[in-house]
């Protein structure tokens, strides 16, 4: 594999795994939602989710031995392959906290994917493009829920305010970057994350704000998931994901 | 007009994708939503559609593929290879005037405006009622029964209904 080959690669598993194990934990709330018409949107959101990842994890086969699949990839690699950020492998946490982890998460996405519509990479495009468009109906999804439970009782706002102050330390982890990133950059295929993050940031103030929530402030920061460094919440989620095809390696529907 | 050495062209292609309908809107097909983007004939006869995904997890895309692959053989193709194309991303822009009707019949409320125009896409515009006309609806959840559609109420007839979300 050629370097670019290899860059090309890692930076597809990270777009993957992020979606991946963000819809795997949006998938447990199936079921538990806490209204009917919630439980359907959390779980078609896991969809569009996993949908995105199984696209990213295709394209990454490409740059692997022949026999590789999507399914290769999300079920045969360990916690230390995995490399995505560490928010999204928190666990859900109440409604209020899954809402903010997902509210954190889509409007990292939106600025994400708005700028690899523009990629020198067509497959990239492509799949950025798409995504794009179900991405901001997730925003548009956690941004009136966190606005309406900001607004909502002391409960919901306590909740809410929590779910901020709790998971803030884990959002620095989204604009990491490595050399997967400096090669990338150099031919267009990515951006540089750091170009991002004012964006994200203001859009996170102008909800808060309606939300009439707090804006945590930046005490500690937990990073590592690029690295493949992640919280313990990983190795748990892989062993209830994984279990089938690890127990019954090659089984088929 | 190219011809098999079986019967089929691609006119009859375009014919049989026109009869794969889909399971969760049962009065359109898959050419009518936009998701074929190419019907050609390869190498040695092959039939090659190209498809593009409505939604990233839509689950139908694999069952399209089967259906599309199990029609054209049952109807004389020795091969079938499908295609899938990313760009240009499908849009709810594609859908005929007629296509919206057939929705707005079924009782889905059709897109409204264009996803192109971001306007369109976050404006708070109210939903026109597929059965009652009215625009006193209200929003219940954007994700409906599908990740395609939103749920909404009207207060008119009080009948909840599904809409087709621009996209």
């Amino acid at each position: 594999m050629n370097s670019t080959n290899n860059a090309l690669y890692n930076y597809c598993l990270r777009l993957a795994d992020n979606n991946l194990i963000l819809g795997q934990r949006l998938a447990e709330w199936c079921s538990q939602g806490p209204t009917l018409e919630e439980d359907l949107a959390l779980t078609n959101i896991s969809l569009d989710l996993i949908g995105q990842a199984e696209s990213f994890y295709e394209f990454a086969t490409t740059f692997t031995e022949a026999n590789c699949t999507a399914d290769d990839l999300a079920f045969l690699r360990s916690e230390r392959e995995f490399v995505n950020n560490v928010l999204v492998e928190q666990p859900n946490g109440d409604f209020a906290y899954t809402i903010m982890k997902q509210f954190l998460f889509s409007t990292f996405a939106k600025h994400l994917y708005t700028a690899l519509a523009n990629s020198s990479n067509q497959t990239i495009c492509g799949l950025a493009t798409k995504g794009l468009k179900e991405v901001n109906y997730h925003y548009m999804h956690s941004s009136q829920w966190l606005i309406r439970l900001g607004n909502g009782t002391d409960k919901s706002k306590e909740k809410i305010q929590f779910a901020a102050n709790d998971l803030w330390c884990f959002t620095k982890d989204m604009f990491e970057m490595n050399s997967v990133d400096t090669l990338l950059i150099e031919q267009n295929i990515t951006i540089n994350l750091s170009t991002i993050y004012t964006p994200w940031k203001n859009d996170i103030e102008q909800v808060f704000k309606i939300a009439t929530i707090d804006l945590p402030t930046d005490t500690n920061k937990i990073i590592g998931g690029i690295k493949g460094i992640h919280t313990e919440h990983l190795g748990h989620i892989l062993c209830e994901m994984q279990y089938l095809q690890r127990a019954h390696p090659g089984a088929k529907w | 007009m190219v011809t098999l050495n079986n019967t089929l062209t691609v006119e009859d292609v375009w014919g049989l994708l026109n009869q794969i309908i889909d399971p969760d809107i049962p009065v359109i097909n898959i050419v009518e939503l936009g998701l074929v983007r190419n019907v050609k004939i390869g190498t040695n006869n092959c039939i090659v559609v190209t498809l593009t995904p409505s939604y990233s997890g839509c689950p139908a895309m694999h069952v399209f593929k089967e259906e599309i692959t199990t029609l054209l053989k049952e109807n004389g193709a020795n091969a079938v290879e499908i295609v899938t194309t990313l760009l240009p991303a499908w849009s709810t822009d594609w859908l005929s005037a007629e296509t919206k009707a057939k929705l707005k019949h079924y009782g889905i409320a059709p897109p409204q405006g264009l996803a192109s125009d971001n306007k369109f896409l976050f404006s708070t515009k109210k939903i026109i009622c597929p059965r009652c006309e009215s625009n006193n609806t209200k929003l219940i959840s954007q994700f409906g029964s599908t990740a395609c559609k939103a749920l909404y109420k009207c207060d008119a007839c009080e009948e909840t209904f599904d809409y087709f979300k621009c996209h």
